[in-house]
């Protein structure tokens, strides 16, 4: 038992962790997946269609599977991301009855016509009554179809109205909440009027007999125009035809159709009604358009071979000028599909159990299946991180939700650093601690949109996002190593007899050295940061939020490594200092962005700042009982 | 007096006294960035950074509650300096030590010398145009012109903060005194027209009958403007020539002319003239397709040398400035398609963080990798 279960502990958790790779959901046919693969240019970059797909579910819906009821016989329907595209763009009187919009803020249920009763869920079962009691699962419906929402759109557009023009520092919550949701619906709208004209119901039927008039007609407005004899049916056909392709080309952000001919400059993709538009100068309809066109008259039909073979041409037409774009966006859903970050998270948390579960029982065992667990999580990490960086072709972090990846990351390595080092265990738990809790805040940071968002022009420099940002992040994570590890010295020897007086030192020589490492990765990426703002803006030090915050890290460092030095503190004082670094560090990671001012006032979330409060109470918290007298401690007892 | 000396002394080397200035410069840096928000970042660099004492307003008073930036940071120097003076020991095994703390003495002393002598302006430039001067980004003065000889102007700048306080003014070189009559730090400028029912204007002469002001509260953001409005008096040997109004919210100068020269008056930021001047070639701004996040933006500029020779061409552009005669130019910002605004720095000192950082990183890293080798000694022996 005790030799061999390391092993197949992280051979059970690779296992886990691979199913994303080849096991494929119900629904999700190849087709349908290789739908997801082509690629658009959207929001500044190519990615594929299954990347725009499930951001705008993590926007709009907090969640990238579709759960919806149908609307005849009430039955649950599980939809994924693609499916739920595919009909969005190509069958919206279906999606429009899906239920994806979160709403939650109870003056914007109130205006949608939801009442308290409209929205209980009620349970059958005494065991489902009490997790509903207890939160475990959702006591009221959160989500929304546009078919529920649609009557009162009147009523929403006015009071966002109202209130888009207030600072978002200073919205309250029905004022953020009603902007938040009239962005998804008319983001929502855009998507359904990206590949077909609002209330067109044979789109490709309509594109080919264009294609046959289309020479005739452009003679007529020709000679229209000129004022010549033409036929006057022909010609109103093809201005009509116009007017409508300006309002698709007008109502969408999409650039989903690649240039004609031999074109292979990136900047050349077009959304569909331009494209559209420019028929009548060359006399003849894009491919890809109609390729589009034929997908969704094949997926509203419901001709699953049709729909294959039109994916499959399109999908190799594209190949022979944007090979490159089609193999990232090929990639990227790869990626996306093995959700690696998520399988992270969990063989964290259970590395931590087994790490726990070695201070009390099959000591070494366990000690070495949860380094094992560690191991591997981090391995899966770094591969995910390698290939976020190789899509974006950028330094690991650009924003914040690359910040939380490395973090964990970079916290997690020296852990495996001091478990190879101590051999205790204490490692792997805070290894696990810090993994888990860092991809959970990198999980709701997805919420805020696409996660390899465009760079914008300052901070487009990959040397500085190389050297200042991802030293700093480091910086970042090592101080809260050493809070955590401290916080581990504060629950073993409060809570149980396992923190003798070996483990105690070791944690102590653990926690200074980190200290050590942490003051001097804050204090050189710090000023990093300070010569990339000489460089930028003339100005080393400008007393920017997300400056100060750093430079109270390295402050906060010193100050720990001075009192000491100078003997302020002993063991338990060294502990509680290191604590207080984790609110010291967590502020100036999140607060200072709350702020909503300066450089650096990127992604800003406002459930963040409860959680931030909370997760400040809680460290005090642990302060609090660090001071607690010896004698109330478990461990330490002669 | 040798016993006192000697406490004093006694608490200048202590760490004590490192570690309670390390808490209050944490407190004065965290408060001094949650008032940003209020202040903006020049008021809380004034209020926090560069003062001995921190300020706040109690009903009429203004009580000090804090030490300022200066008195920490001095605090810390001495601090520091006695450190060394009295208690360290030289030896290797404090090298590191030493060092690091050479380099904080250079950033502190460094960061105090660029609070003082460091001058920001804007410099906004159409395609084509061509300026010799910066424009200062919050101070603002009341230029009086003499542009009697059409090859040489003469100009008289009063500060904004010369109206502000009311001061008269005479100088030799203008024919008529200059009284203040009213200022406001803040305002909005309209046609008297589209402000109904407002107030009889103050001024007599020139733009400012036809024009309401209306004081509006001083703004801190960094992304809005202060536009200051007075009405000064111009009183000459035989008597007041008007009442009128000055604000940088009017855009072009007032004309007038007396005593047999012609005069131009304008409220206009501070200017900060060089002797060679800059031409906006082409200012280009592309974003990401399908997006309006920008992408990148740059302007292409002639530096044209005060010699008259033909100048030479260069690229300003994102983390890419122009130094040039002790001033540095990077790109900023811009209007519309065709105008660039450069920020303009002159800051002597700005190498002495380089050299001040560098040598706090070194002498961390020998500090660290000491300890680190006594720490892997001691492993090896247990």
């Amino acid at each position: 038992m005790s030799r061999r279960m390391p092993f197949f502990v992280v051979l059970i958790a690779a296992l886990c962790a691979a199913s994303g790779l080849f096991v494929r959901p119900p629904g999700e046919t190849e087709a349908v997946a290789a739908f997801g693969r082509l690629p658009i240019l959207s929001e500044g970059r190519f990615k594929p269609l299954d990347s725009l797909a499930r951001s705008t579910l993590l926007v709009i819906q907090g969640k990238q599977l579709v759960v919806t009821h149908d609307k005849v016989t009430g039955d649950r329907v599980e939809l994924t991301p693609d499916q739920w595209l595919l009909d969005v763009f190509f069958v919206p009187e279906r999606a429009d009855a899906y239920q994806v919009f979160v709403v939650d803020n109870p003056d914007l249920l109130a205006l949608i016509g939801q009442t308290d009763d409209t929205v209980a869920i009620h349970y059958d079962t005494k065991a489902k009554q009490m997790l509903a009691l207890f939160g475990v699962l959702d006591t009221r419906r959160r989500r929304f179809s546009f078919d529920e929402i649609v009557p009162h759109i009147a009523d929403i557009e006015a009071q966002e109205k109202l209130a888009e023009p207030v600072d978002p520092q200073t919205r309250t919550h029905f004022q953020s909440a009603v902007v938040q949701l009239y962005g998804n619906l008319s983001h929502y709208v855009r998507l359904r009027r990206a590949f077909v004209p609002e209330g067109s119901t044979d789109f490709l039927g309509e594109l080919l007999t264009l294609q046959k008039n289309l020479a005739e007609g452009i003679d007529a407005v020709r000679a229209k125009e000129a004022g010549k004899p033409h036929d006057e049916a022909k010609a109103a056909a093809i201005i009509d035809e116009g007017q409508k392709f300006v309002a698709m080309a007008e109502s969408t952000d999409l650039l989903a159709i690649p240039p004609d001919g031999d074109e292979t400059d990136p900047n050349t993709w077009h959304n569909v009604g331009h494209a559209l538009l420019e028929s009548f100068g060359k006399g003849e309809i894009n491919p890809a358009v109609l390729a589009y066109a034929g997908m969704g008259y094949a997926w509203s039909q419901n001709q699953q071979a049709s729909f294959e073979h039109v994916v499959g041409l399109y999908a190799s037409s594209l190949n022979t000028h944007f090979e490159k774009q089609v193999k990232k966006a090929r990639i990227e859903t790869t990626f996306n599909a093995a959700e690696p970050f998520y399988a992270g998270m969990w063989i964290y948390v259970t590395a931590f159990l087994f790490a726990a579960l070695s201070w009390f029982k099959w000591t070494e065992a366990a000690r070495r299946s949860a380094f094992g667990l560690v191991v591997l999580a981090w391995v899966i990490a770094t591969v995910g991180i390698l290939t976020r960086m190789w899509l974006e072709g950028r330094p690991p972090v650009t924003n914040l939700y690359s910040s939380a990846l490395f973090i964990g990351w970079g916290s997690v390595a020296l852990c495996l650093v001091l478990e190879a080092l101590f051999r205790n265990a204490i490692g792997t738990a805070a290894a696990g601690l810090i993994g888990f809790a860092t991809l959970i805040i990198a999980h709701h940071l997805a919420l805020a949109g696409d996660t390899l968002e465009m760079m914008r022009a300052v901070l487009d420099s990959n040397f500085w996002l190389g050297t200042h940002v991802v030293v700093v992040a480091t910086g970042y994570a090592s101080t809260f190593l050493a809070g955590v590890l401290a916080l581990i010295y504060i629950v073993l020897g409060v809570f149980t007899r396992r923190l003798d007086k070996a483990t105690a030192d070791a944690l102590a020589r653990m926690v200074y050295g980190i200290v050590c490492f942490a003051t001097l990765f804050s204090f050189v990426g710090t000023v990093l940061g300070g010569i990339w703002a000489d460089q930028s803006w003339g100005r080393f030090w400008g007393w920017d939020p997300k400056e100060n915050g750093a430079l109270i890290i390295v402050i906060w460092n010193a100050l720990i490594l001075h009192a000491r030095w100078g003997g302020m503190v002993k063991q338990r004082g060294l502990m509680c200092l290191a604590v207080f670094g984790n609110i010291v560090t967590s502020w100036s990671w999140f607060g200072t962005n709350m702020l909503g001012i300066g450089l650096h006032s990127y992604g800003f979330t406002e459930a963040a700042f409860w959680w931030l409060s909370a997760f400040i109470a809680l460290q005090l918290a642990f302060i609090a009982l660090a001071n607690l007298p010896l004698e109330k401690w478990r461990s330490f007892k002669a | 007096m040798t016993e006192y000396f000697r406490q004093l002394r006694t608490l200048f080397v202590s760490l004590r006294l490192t570690v309670v200035l390390l808490a209050l410069s944490i407190a004065l840096v965290f408060w001094a960035t949650l008032d940003q928000v209020h202040l903006g970042v020049w008021g809380v660099q004034q209020k926090f950074f560069h003062s001995f004492l921190v300020f706040v307003k109690l009903g009429e008073f203004q009580l000090p509650v804090f030490p300022g930036g200066y008195m920490i940071g001095g605090l810390l120097l001495i601090n520091l300096l006695s450190a060394h003076i009295y208690r360290f020991k030289m030896g290797w095994r404090k090298t590191g030590i030493w060092i690091a703390h050479a380099g904080l003495i250079l950033l502190l002393l460094g960061e105090l010398v660029s609070g003082l002598v460091q001058q920001d302006f804007q410099m906004t430039l159409d395609e084509g145009g061509t300026k010799n001067y910066a424009e200062s980004n919050r101070l603002n003065e009341f230029a009086i012109i003499n542009v009697t000889d059409p090859n040489f102007d003469e100009v008289v700048a009063i500060p904004e903060s010369v109206l502000a306080h009311g001061t008269v003014v005479q100088s030799p070189k203008l024919p008529f005194r200059v009284v203040p009559r009213g200022y406001y730090p803040n305002s909005e400028v309209q046609m008297r027209s589209q402000v109904p029912g407002a107030p009889p204007s103050p001024a007599t002469t020139g733009m400012g009958p036809m024009i309401a002001v209306t004081p509006m509260e001083v703004t801190y953001k960094e992304d809005e403007h202060n536009f200051p409005s007075a009405y000064v008096e111009l009183i000459g040997t035989d008597g007041s020539l008007g009442v009128y109004l000055v604000s940088t919210g009017l855009g072009n100068p007032q004309k007038f002319d007396y005593a047999g020269k012609s005069w131009k008056i304008v409220m206009r930021p501070v200017r900060h003239y060089q002797p060679f001047s800059i031409t906006l070639e082409k200012f280009s701004h592309d974003i990401y397709p399908g997006t309006d996040i920008a992408k990148n933006f740059s302007s292409r500029i002639r530096l044209n040398p005060p010699d008259g020779s033909i100048g030479r061409e260069v690229l300003i552009y994102m983390n890419n400035p122009l130094r040039y005669e002790g001033l540095t130019y990077y790109q900023a910002s811009f209007i519309g398609e065709h105008t660039t605004i450069l920020q303009v720095v002159r800051n002597p000192s700005w190498l002495v963080p380089y050299i001040a950082c560098a040598s706090i990183a070194l002498g961390l890293v020998i500090q660290f990798v000491i300890h680190l080798g006594g720490f892997m000694r001691k492993r090896r022996r247990a």
